[in-house]
């Protein structure tokens, strides 16, 4: 059973490999039926290692190199079901993209699955790593294929979207190699344990404080953490559907899990007694991206960008789960990331039927149109529902761990601003369905109210099985997530993983001296008992924001013309701060590290 | 001079970073980019460099010399391959730019532009 853990990695990166050296014989079916076949067995392997945890070792070594008196000397992949689960995530999801894509891009040829299969086998192997360098190298691959799979349109503006978005993260990897560099100057170790455990003596000085600032900077502009978050929509508004899909789902959320990965296994412990400073800043941090974004998601028009913001705030709501250290909190972060991803997915999917059979993504073109597929409409008003949190289902579940864990912590003031982003991004979601599916709300927009473009649509002609290729995914990545809230053990489950995550030494004593019992058997505290209340308020709030968007002008124009007025001035701010220039990004990033810096060595006693 | 290699490294950083900001020229801010990397390499290997070690092949040398670090070297390496594909990438992507918009200001190349 050892043996199985490398091959949700190893499989898609040889088909990879097969497909390209192939690709002038093979037919495009033929590498679709591949590639989804690849897709669908990368999917079942994680799910056999979850299922059969208990007869695994926590960390596999390449080569047989077991590590002698607790020094590493090879690389492992280790295993726990954090880790495990987002990787079958990212499996699922990337499996639903190419099923997705089988009447995509009608003339490409090979190479996108190509890319796709790299990409989903370099996210998998990114999540089992055990060593921080292989966790880096993963970290490129996944952002080298994602920058090639963004420009694959090879249009003006995806053409633009995939350099802003290739150069803000490639100096995020840069910062991060750069910690790790001083970490590894600092204890002469790459495995993550290791390092843990040399570390852990070691008092929070200005060495130690600069790589952990150097690596999470570098994760949270991929986990678009405000204000590193600008290449995000960028990105999405122009990368085609189905990559969108990965994109939103897992790519960005798998930022903030590299960041728990680094904080939990290296720097816990050395950083222990500095949490109430750390605390702060994140949560701020989270907070403020929950907010913006969600404010964001709200003025758009273009539907990917619509929800590229949605995604940038609930990666705030995520970074504020996971930064108030405690495993209830870190449970529900987990929740939240894996929900998020599922319905995120399939609202993706759902925009990439309208640009296929209306031709566009702009909500005022499409507006009315959308009853031409009203099979869909019901998807996305349902996702837009979940999205806004509405109990008892996924995204409340893991709100309501969240928020009774900042509660304990004394933070009960998050859930206010969790009730705003939630009701913003659902509402958005709703605000669109409405005008899209049921022909709602007025006709033109302002122009003010976002960017946008004609995009070319992806596919050519109808086919009789496109229907069900491309709604069949949507719909079941949406059931799916409706599917796993009714599992009651869910938040068990969920706290079960984040109390493994967070035990360090546990881990450390299971990858170098193979004491697995010391990370399985860990101590798991009571799951947090929350309301539904929250949940249906901010349900409540999303229906409300989508109403007076789509009727205040019907029900008042007096007051509709107030709104007009006073949001006019901070709704250009923000538009001219997201201004698509990527120095200005570049600016962004220096300040945004230089700020991340500062605030801790101002807090740190 | 411990503080040399990293005083390079930081000076590498910030003066590619001041370039692309300030870029007027798509394959000047790709340039650029690749000095901000080079900042990288400087900071790995000077952490890994002993003085008066030998470099780490014991073909003619007993194995107990002291010998630089070659973990970083190997580090180094993959970061370089890594840079060398996404420069590669960039500079594919600003070629097909140059073709549909016959230009490489990044001030004039945009993800989204209003409608009018």
């Amino acid at each position: 059973m050892n043996h199985i853990l490398p091959l949700p990695v190893a499989i898609p990166l040889a088909v990879a490999a097969f497909l390209t050296a192939a690709s002038s014989v093979i037919s495009r079916r033929t590498a679709d039926w591949v590639a989804i076949t690849t897709g669908a067995v990368s999917v079942l392997l994680c799910l056999l290692v979850l299922v059969r945890l208990e007869e695994i070792p926590v960390a596999y070594w390449f080569g047989g190199w077991q590590p002698t008196n607790g020094i590493a000397f090879g690389i492992a992949f280790t295993v726990d079901r954090f880790g495990l689960v987002t990787a079958a995530n990212v499996a699922l999801l990337g499996t639903a993209s190419l099923i997705f894509s089988y009447h995509y891009f009608d003339s490409v040829g090979t190479l996108f699955h190509t890319l796709m299969l790299v990409f989903i086998g370099s996210m998998v192997g990114f999540c089992l790593s055990g060593d921080l360098f292989t966790f880096f190298v993963f970290f490129e691959l996944m952002g080298a294929t994602a920058f090639g799979l963004t420009g694959y349109k090879v249009e003006e503006s995806s053409l633009s979207g995939a350099i802003n978005f290739a150069v803000t993260n490639s100096i995020g990897a840069f910062l991060m190699f750069l910690g790790i560099g001083l970490v590894y100057g600092r204890t002469g170790a790459l495995n993550m344990a290791q390092i843990g455990r040399s570390l852990a003596m070691a008092s929070p000085d200005s060495l130690l404080l600069a790589s952990f600032v150097l690596i999470m900077s570098g994760l949270f502009i991929k986990g678009s953490i405000v204000p590193f978050h600008f290449w995000l929509s960028d990105a999405h508004a122009v990368a085609p559907t189905p990559v969108c899909v990965l994109f939103s789902g897992v790519m960005v959320g798998l930022g903030l899990f590299g960041g728990a990965r680094v904080y939990w296994a290296i720097f816990s412990e050395s950083l222990h007694s500095q949490e109430q400073a750390l605390r702060t800043v994140l949560l701020f941090g989270g907070i403020f991206t929950a907010l913006l974004g969600g404010v964001m998601c709200f003025l758009q028009r273009h539907l990917k960008r619509l929800l590229a913001f949605s995604s940038i705030s609930h990666m705030g709501i995520i970074l504020v789960a996971f930064s108030l250290f405690d495993p209830v909190g870190l449970a529900g972060g987990v929740i939240y990331f894996l929900i998020h991803g599922l319905i995120k997915g399939g609202l993706f999917l759902c925009v990439g039927i309208l640009l296929h059979r209306l031709e566009s993504v702009d909500e005022f073109d499409l507006r009315g149109k959308g009853r031409a597929v009203p099979l869909s409409g019901v998807v996305f008003a349902l996702g837009g529902l979940l999205l806004a949190g509405m109990p008892p289902f996924g995204l409340s579940i893991g709100k309501g761990l969240i928020e009774s864990a900042a509660e304990k912590a004394g933070y009960g003031w998050t859930k206010i601003a969790f009730f705003f982003a939630s009701a913003l991004t659902g509402g958005a979601v709703l605000r669109a369905a409405g005008r899209i599916f049921l022909g709602l709300g007025r006709e033109k927009g302002e122009e003010k109210t976002g960017a946008t473009e004609q995009e070319k649509p992806e596919t050519k002609g109808s086919h009789g099985l496109m229907l069900w290729v491309t709604f069949g995914p949507a719909a079941a990545l949406i059931v799916l997530s409706v599917l796993l809230s009714a599992s009651p053990d869910l938040s068990r489950h969920g706290v079960k993983a984040a109390a493994e995550f967070q035990n360090w030494r546990g881990y450390g004593e299971a990858v170098l001296y193979g004491k697995d019992q010391a990370f399985r058997n860990v101590q798991v505290p009571p799951v947090a008992k929350f309301s539904p209340v929250s949940g249906a308020l901010s349900t409540l709030g999303a229906v409300l924001f989508a109403i007076l968007s789509l009727f205040l002008f019907k029900l008042s124009k007096k007051a509709f013309k107030f709104m007009d007025r006073s949001t006019d001035l901070p709704v250009r701010a923000l538009q001219a701060v997201h201004s698509g220039h990527v120095a200005e990004y570049i600016a962004w990033i220096a300040f945004g590290v230089g700020a991340f810096g500062v605030c801790l060595a101002i807090l740190l006693q | 001079m411990r503080w040399l290699p990293f005083a390079v490294t930081a000076w590498l950083f910030f003066v590619g970073l001041y370039g692309m900001v300030t870029s007027r020229n798509m394959i000047h801010l790709i340039i650029c980019l690749a000095v901000v990397q080079s900042s990288t390499y400087v900071l790995i290997l000077s952490v890994g460099y002993r003085t008066g070690a030998i470099a780490p092949v014991f073909a003619d040398w007993p194995v107990s010399t002291p010998a630089v670090d070659p973990v970083v070297h190997a580090l180094a390496l993959t970061d370089i391959v890594v840079g060398a594909t996404v420069t590669a990438l960039l500079l594919v992507l600003t070629l097909q730019i140059m073709k549909a918009d016959k230009t490489i200001d990044p001030d004039k190349i945009q993800p989204l532009r209003k409608r009018k």
